[in-house]
């Protein structure tokens, strides 16, 4: 799936509806279990741990514990919403370090890495 | 005499916590962080072999080292606040303390009787007793604006002192150790938006602060602290159009070659060169990617680059004289670090995804060992014990 490249100067119109498809997409990935997936590959799951452990751990720490960037451990995270984080992972945060990962991840990839950040980061396998 | 010579190597058999047979140096020793299993490896680079692994280091994510002034003890400094104090020669944990809730790196003293470790959980720098780790001074990093501050770029500078910044605060202070239990701390604030690491020159004279919030970098002569901390290569950063860092530049690794510093370009595809005195850009040189290590060969003629993702399974050498870069390797993925021999005939390279180091001869660019390693990351030789800023 293309990631979306509407963030700030998007019209409200396709904002609205980035966030509905986003909705929709956490809604189904939440009731899925990490095993069985519809949308990735058991392969995909494991290159996104190993992403999210490695590579975002160079600033949120390999125990997602944070680093020069927050935590993302799900207690620092409960009150985040999940289109929010989406946003800051596939889009980045201007005026931060945290640059955007959409040449890296599709939208629905990064709602897996949400929700699984959200429910306690699996670990390498 | 023979007798108690007798007694001492019995008493090393049984006990055998002396697990290297018969005396060695330790100067073609080193280490390499296995960053996932929270170990590390022992080196040595004479033989390319590992001689041990040592684990319960706990979690080395993030993970530097800093050496005993005799080159026996590496002082590891973890991602959770661990402060490892490893034998290299009997090759196991002397101590270990967890002082943080998160930190970064630290530092040595120059008569290397105090380690200071640089904090992000509580901000701030705490200093221990080199011997027993046991803590000597507590500095909370609480900036001007009253709020406490994540310390970065922390390195030790002659006349007994550790300089560091404030990321979050925007300062660089500087604390004189001479007397450990009260240090006296000279603060430079207004130095720049989030300084991200820092560096101190192999003379020990100045000390730079690589800036991610704003163009350039802070730089303090520490010959002359009433001058202040002023900006330089305002040129140098995110000029023009800035492209995503997927990974932070490091500055310890700023290669410092005589008369010239190579730096990493922050959101740019490039590296700069700049005169060392003035702290004005003689060239920009363009490369595979965002730089993150610039390690010079130790004569000063090669720079070693490696770089942040999409682009770390590259690395690219670059020859100072004709400023062009001479040589593209592709060691595999994941290449973290790189780390030169004392004298530069090798360069040993960590190749994380692929749970290898590898070395090469600089001369011919060809590969000649390789060792297994779990994720290794960052590599460091006992030499770096006798110099300053690490």
């Amino acid at each position: 799936m293309v990631p979306s490249r509407c963030f700030d100067d998007c019209s409200q119109q396709e904002h609205m509806r980035t966030l509905l498809t986003v909705g929709i997409m956490i809604a189904a990935t939440s009731t899925a279990t990490l095993a069985d997936s519809p949308y990735l590959s058991h392969d995909r799951q494991s290159e996104l741990i190993r992403l999210v452990r490695q590579d975002c751990g160079s600033c949120h720490g390999m125990r997602l514990t944070g680093g020069l960037g927050p935590a993302l451990t799900p207690e620092a995270l409960q009150d985040k919403p999940a289109a929010a984080l989406l946003s800051t992972i596939l889009h980045g945060r201007p005026g931060t370090p945290m640059p955007p990962w959409n040449n890296f991840l599709s939208e629905s990839e990064a709602a897996w890495i949400v929700d699984a950040l959200q429910k306690g980061f699996p670990d390498a396998r | 005499m023979r007798a108690s010579i007798s007694a001492v190597f019995l008493s090393c058999v049984v006990l055998a916590g002396c697990a290297s047979p018969g005396l060695r140096g330790t100067g073609d020793l080193g280490v390499v962080i296995e960053r996932a299993t929270g170990s590390v490896q022992i080196l040595d680079t004479t033989h390319h072999t590992s001689l041990a692994r040592v684990e319960g280091l706990g979690d080395l994510s993030h993970a530097s080292v800093s050496y005993s002034r005799d080159e026996r003890y590496a002082y590891v400094f973890g991602r959770d606040g661990g402060l490892t104090k490893v034998d290299v020669l009997a090759r196991r944990i002397d101590r270990r303390i967890v002082q943080s809730g998160n930190s970064i790196g630290g530092a040595i003293s120059p008569d290397g009787t105090l380690v200071a470790v640089a904090n992000y959980e509580p901000g701030g720098v705490k200093v221990f007793d080199a011997n027993d780790l046991s803590l000597v001074a507590d500095i909370p990093a609480v900036g001007a604006n009253g709020k406490r501050s994540k310390v970065v770029g922390l390195v030790d500078a002659p006349g007994h002192r550790f300089v560091f910044s404030l990321y979050d605060a925007g300062e660089i202070w500087v604390a004189d150790m001479h007397d450990p239990k009260q240090p006296v701390l000279h603060k430079f604030q207004d130095i720049g938006k989030e300084p991200y690491d820092g560096m101190i020159t192999s003379d020990g004279r100045f000390y730079v602060a690589g800036l991610f919030g704003e163009d350039g970098v802070a730089l303090l002569d520490l010959w002359n602290l009433d001058a202040g901390v002023k900006r330089a290569l305002v040129e140098f950063g995110r000029h023009g159009e800035k492209l995503p860092v997927f990974k932070m530049p490091h500055l310890e690794g700023w290669a410092a070659t005589g008369n010239q510093v190579v730096l990493p370009a922050v959101g740019q595809h490039e590296v700069i060169i700049a005169d060392q005195n003035t702290w004005k850009e003689i060239a920009r040189v363009p490369v595979a990617g965002q730089a993150v290590f610039a390690v010079a060969r130790p004569d000063g003629r090669q720079v070693w680059i490696n770089f942040a993702l999409p682009d770390n399974d590259t690395v690219q050498v670059l020859d100072l004289p004709s400023r062009r870069i001479v040589k593209t390797l592709k060691p595999g993925k994941g290449v973290l670090h790189l780390e030169f021999s004392p004298r530069g005939e090798q360069v040993w390279l960590s190749v994380r995804d692929e749970n290898r180091i590898d070395i090469y001869d600089p001369d011919t660019f060809t590969r000649i060992g390789s060792l297994p390693a779990e994720s290794p990351s960052g590599i460091f030789f006992t030499p770096r014990a006798h110099r300053i800023g690490l």
